[in-house]
């Protein structure tokens, strides 16, 4: 069984690039316009890099790779991030 | 900022379940943190190899000390040397605090469900810290699936706080069970989680914590047992 | 500066000569995810070669078996810097999957059951440099290590041995796949370290 955690893992990763709290934020799935919180997203904990999921169609929504040489964050399965204040 | 590393040292450890240590660490630059939120712990080898992995606090409040419980992984890298080797006068380095989503702030006022299974209980002990430190009088339940006895973290401060008025406080025992307990050891399941829950009309914020495959057995549950899923907010540590 | 952890090694590793630079070795073999286990039926299963003029040739479970089998000693290099040394695979060589394969093009993408994505040249698939891999140690494949089949490519990375195969399709360009589009090399030779891009 091929496990998985949920977005809050991401907060760790996130904070070196972002100044906010992005788990917190809501994304759209460019996949199936789905617009949930990022903490609930279905996270893939791969040692190469974080696969975000959409919960509801599993399509990537976005990649979070934070290695100490390599450090970057595919996000082209987020149509949109809203963060709320 | 919570994007940096700070290094803090541990004070205290102390056993809590035969494969489970909880640590005190006193960080001198520690800006408090929310029940509820974690910390990533990096380990660095001699060689230079580091290890990073995430840990709920089980701690809330702005003292410079924090508590962490670890659970032993059979196969793990990080948790035998947090269980096994760490000891009093280690330093060890923590980015945090982390996760503004799953967290409970004793301004909230609706009633609290607190659901864990196995280590998962770690968050929602922060939870229940902040909820007897602040004086917050909404009610809290907890409903709190273990293996065995002993299992159970935290077994002293559970065992005071269940007769206190504050919090009802109910164990599920999924392999063995104390002698003469009224149910046959066994998962969670509807039954239970009606029997001991708030109902969906009490409109409690929900929180689930614990190995994925709990949490989303107890997450469908909630749904059938008529819960909004906007009141309900999991927290996933892997596994089954 | 970070502060070494009194008493902490990390997982059994050693540095050795015959490792690509920056490796290490290890005699777990760790598992990667990146997304669900695909559960797939050998009855439903089928591997797929695509070319630039649409031709789509296919085999069942049962043509693939009956296909010459090799017997593959190898080491492996995952990106993540942990080698093994000396596995033991079993499976059919792109060789003979290519033979009658009318191509002009010099690229292929791999395409996994679940969605995995990955690229690299055609001729790093020839030559006795590749396989479908159905065995693993004497034993099927398990899923969770890429069972039914996977694509063995040895010389290059791990992430490349696409696991849950299902198809090769030509391309005039070397475009990338999931790993390649998140910053990883699009080639990834270990011996001469190309990690990122």
């Amino acid at each position: 069984m091929s496990t998985h955690v949920d977005g809050n893992a991401l907060a760790g990763p996130l904070s070196e690039m972002f100044s906010v709290d992005v788990t917190c934020a809501k994304g759209t799935c460019a996949g199936c316009g789905d617009t949930s919180v990022l903490a609930e997203a279905r996270v893939f904990v791969d040692p190469m890099g974080f696969v975000v999921r959409c919960s509801h169609c599993e399509d990537v929504l976005m990649t979070v790779i934070a290695e100490p040489d390599h450090a970057m964050v595919e996000l082209s399965g987020l149509s949109r991030l809203i963060l709320t204040r | 900022m919570s994007g940096v590393w700070k290094v803090g040292v541990v004070t205290e450890t102390h056993t809590e379940t035969a494969s489970a240590r909880s640590i005190l660490i006193t960080i001198p630059d520690w800006p408090g943190n929310i029940a509820g939120q974690h910390v990533d712990v990096r380990l660095t080898a001699p060689d230079g190899y580091t290890a990073v992995r995430s840990y709920s606090l089980a701690s809330a409040g702005s003292a410079p000390q924090v508590q962490l419980a670890v659970d032993k992984l059979p196969d793990g890298e990080v948790s035998p040397y947090l269980v096994d080797e760490l000891r009093a006068g280690d330093e060890l380095e923590l980015r945090g605090p982390l996760g503004g989503w799953f967290v409970w702030r004793p301004t909230d006022t609706a009633p609290v469900q607190l659901i864990g299974g196995g280590s998962g209980i770690v968050p929602l002990m922060a939870m229940i810290r902040s909820h007897q430190d602040s004086g917050s009088t909404v009610p809290f339940r907890l409903l709190y699936s273990v293996r065995t006895p002993e299992d159970v973290f935290f077994v002293d401060e559970l065992r005071a706080l269940g007769a206190s008025p504050t919090i009802d406080i109910t164990f599920v025992y999924t392999r063995q069970a104390p002698v003469d307990w009224p149910v046959l050891p066994g998962r969670v399941n509807r039954d239970a989680m009606e029997a001991s829950t708030f109902a969906a009309s009490d409109a409690p914020s929900v929180f689930v914590c614990g190995p994925t495959g709990f949490v989303e057995t107890v997450a469908d549950i909630l749904v059938e047992l008529g819960h909004n899923p906007n009141t309900v907010k999991t927290e996933r540590f892997g596994g089954k | 500066m970070a502060v070494i952890s009194r008493g902490f090694f990390g997982r059994r590793r050693e540095e050795n000569p015959d490792l690509p630079p920056g490796q290490y070795l290890t005699e777990d073999f760790p598992v990667l995810s990146a997304g669900p286990t695909p559960v797939v039926d050998t009855a439903d299963w089928g591997f797929t070669i695509e070319t630039e003029s649409g031709l789509v040739t296919t085999w069942t479970w049962e043509q693939l078996k009956a296909l010459p089998i090799e017997d593959i000693h190898t080491d492996i290099h995952c990106v993540t810097r942990w080698s093994k040394f000396g596995t033991s695979w079993r499976g059919v060589s792109l060789d003979t999957l290519f033979k009658d394969i009318d191509t002009t093009n010099e690229y292929v993408m791999a395409h996994s059951y679940g969605g995995y994505t990955t690229n690299m040249p055609l001729a790093d698939l020839l030559g006795g440099k590749a396989w479908i891999a159905f065995e693993f140690d004497g034993k099927d494949l398990e899923p969770e290590h890429g069972g039914p089949a996977r694509l063995l490519i040895p010389h290059l990375y791990f992430w490349k041995s696409a696991k849950w195969i299902r198809g090769l399709r030509m391309h005039s360009r070397d475009d990338p796949g999931f790993w390649e589009q998140n910053g990883y090399h699009i080639y990834g030779d270990p011996w001469l370290e190309q990690r990122y891009w």
